[in-house]
């Protein structure tokens, strides 16, 4: 007897893995999908009783491929076909076949998975829900959820992304080494969007959605598997698991935010932490730095702080000049000016940051930074002006909650007066 | 004599468990220290980080550093070490040092999540 729980979780395991292998001999997501839902289901019918197989994923490529080929003989009506229940002695050796054909596929029929979902024809916001459903396997439900839309919604985009999909040219060839490393640039990015959309949602009351960034962590995870020895990966694994480490501690008991210095940093997760760390020192063995390792070790070293206080922030500083070399963006040096308030004062940072206003005219932390700074400055008019702006591009309700504390500040240290 | 206990399981299920079912497996897990504890039986409990973090060596005169798990069915589990070091390096540069006196096998390198020296605390 093999229980439910683990056979659900045995399914969600290997559901990247058979649904790559079932892409690939059936060449379309929907037939894909068909067949691994068939596969599914027989497992439900049999693992309870035969016990579960040795390998789950093997035994689920084997049994979908068979039911798919089954339906075009089916249809053919040329052969007799065993009943369910005689799937066979043979299973187990065929299995094995199925095993040894597929490992040498593995890596390339997930990549090429995930690769399909982060197709250059579909926005960002269709990338996301695709790769949650073909490949996590989160239900429309609790898609439709994660994103605040409708089911019903949900479902349209999610059939809109797989006909664009269908529309376009997908290769199937083995991947050489350029076109391998594009694919893990684009995928890495798609699982980077992932977790972003949970950690900072992008509307709606739940600042946090955490079955979001966790699920990304699951897809770095498999894919640093894949590629053990790309630093970029570990970076981006590193980079998640560090900023994810601190969720217990971002908003209080009302849902409003804590600002990283203001944390209580026992409660990150040091387990998270420690597994962050070790993947960031592995990375800069290669000495082939990137935007992702850099990120991460800029959160690396926040998590080593044991007080906002003892941040090194001559470091973090020059991690991000060399990220904005590497990667030239208003937002990173957004972040960058953080740094420089911290070391050389809020004036320097104002003077860094003025000269993005055209870039950032639509971003939230933008002015919420700008207010800040000018209210060290001690020129509360225009923090005002730069608070209002912020409320009025919060993504959520606790952003806006947050940006409010820093006006109702503004307003009792300078006696009031100020529009409300 | 003493004995050693290996933990073996796939990763990507023990990945699957949510926080609360993880934390509610150790507390039973816990249970049974407690209780080994109390009969004098249990010694040092470790818990690995996921195979995602580790380093394998290749032994030898010049060993080879690769990342990742080490993967070869065709070696098995002979023995451990536990190493405290400061950072990933100095534990490859001590893990190198017993891979030069071996003409054969690989070493793992592990970071150790969590590590209770006589059991539970």
């Amino acid at each position: 007897m093999t229980d439910m729980a683990w056979i659900d979780a045995a399914l969600t395991a290997a559901r990247p893995q058979v649904m790559g292998a079932l892409l690939r001999y059936f060449r379309t997501l929907d037939a894909a999908e068909d067949a691994y839902q068939e596969a599914c289901l027989r497992a439900l019918k049999t693992w309870p009783v035969k016990g579960p197989p040795r390998d789950p994923a093997a035994w689920l490529i084997f049994v979908g491929r068979n039911f798919a080929l089954d339906e075009v003989r089916r249809r053919s009506k040329h052969t007799e076909l065993p009943e369910d229940e005689d799937i066979g002695e043979h299973e187990d050796v065929q299995e094995e076949l199925a095993e040894r054909l597929d490992a040498s596929h593995y890596r390339d029929d997930i990549l090429r998975l995930l690769f399909v979902c982060c197709h250059p024809e579909l926005p960002a916001t269709q990338q996301i829900a695709l790769a949650l459903r073909i490949v996590s396997g989160l239900t429309v439900k609790e898609i439709a959820h994660a994103f605040l839309v409708s089911e019903s919604a949900m479902e349209q985009r999610i059939t809109r992304a797989k006909g664009r999909i269908s529309a376009a040219d997908v290769p199937f060839g083995t991947p050489g080494a350029p076109e391998r490393a594009a694919r893990l640039t684009a995928v890495s990015t798609m699982i980077y969007l992932i977790f972003n959309e949970g950690y900072s949602a992008s509307g709606g009351n739940a600042h946090v959605r955490v079955p979001l960034c966790e699920e990304a962590i699951r897809l770095s995870r498999l894919l640093l598997r894949l590629f053990p020895g790309e630093p970029e990966i570990m970076g981006l694994n590193a980079l998640l698991l560090l900023q994810h480490a601190r969720t217990p501690a971002r908003l209080d008991e009302q849902n409003n935010i804590i600002l990283l210095e203001d944390q209580n940093r026992s409660l990150w997760r040091h387990e998270l932490i420690a597994e962050g760390l070790t993947l960031i020192e592995k990375a800069f063995r290669h000495r082939r730095p990137g935007p992702y390792q850099l990120q991460a070790a800029i959160a690396a070293i926040h998590s080593q702080a044991q007080r906002a206080a003892d941040t090194d922030w001559a470091e973090i500083d020059q991690l991000y000049t060399v990220l904005e070399t590497l990667q030239p963006s208003p937002v990173v040096t957004l972040n960058h000016a953080v740094a420089v308030s911290k070391l050389r004062g809020p004036a320097e940072a104002l003077a860094m940051i003025e000269p993005l206003a055209g870039q950032l005219s639509g971003y939230f932390y933008f002015f919420g930074l700008k207010g800040a700074l000018l209210t060290q400055l001690n020129r509360p008019d225009e923090a005002r002006t730069a608070f209002d702006r912020a409320i009025a591009l919060a993504n959520t309700a606790a952003e806006a909650a947050h940006i409010r504390l820093h006006l109702d500040k503004l307003q009792k240290d300078t006696g009031g007066g100020g529009p409300c | 004599m003493l004995y050693s206990i290996l933990c073996y399981e796939s990763e990507a299920l023990a990945a699957g468990r949510t926080q609360q079912e993880d934390e509610a497996m150790m507390a039973r897990l816990y249970k049974v220290q407690e209780k080994l504890k109390a009969e004098g039986k249990l010694g040092p409990v470790a818990r690995l980080l996921p195979t995602t973090t580790a380093t394998h060596i290749r032994s030898g005169r010049d060993p080879a550093v690769i990342d990742g798990p080490f993967a070869e069915t065709k070696e098995q589990l002979l023995g451990f070490y536990l190493v405290n070091c400061a950072t990933l390096d100095e534990a490859i540069e001590a893990a190198k040092l017993l891979a030069r006196e071996k003409p054969h096998g690989t070493l793992e390198i592990r970071p150790v999540a969590i590590f209770n020296p006589v059991g539970v605390s």
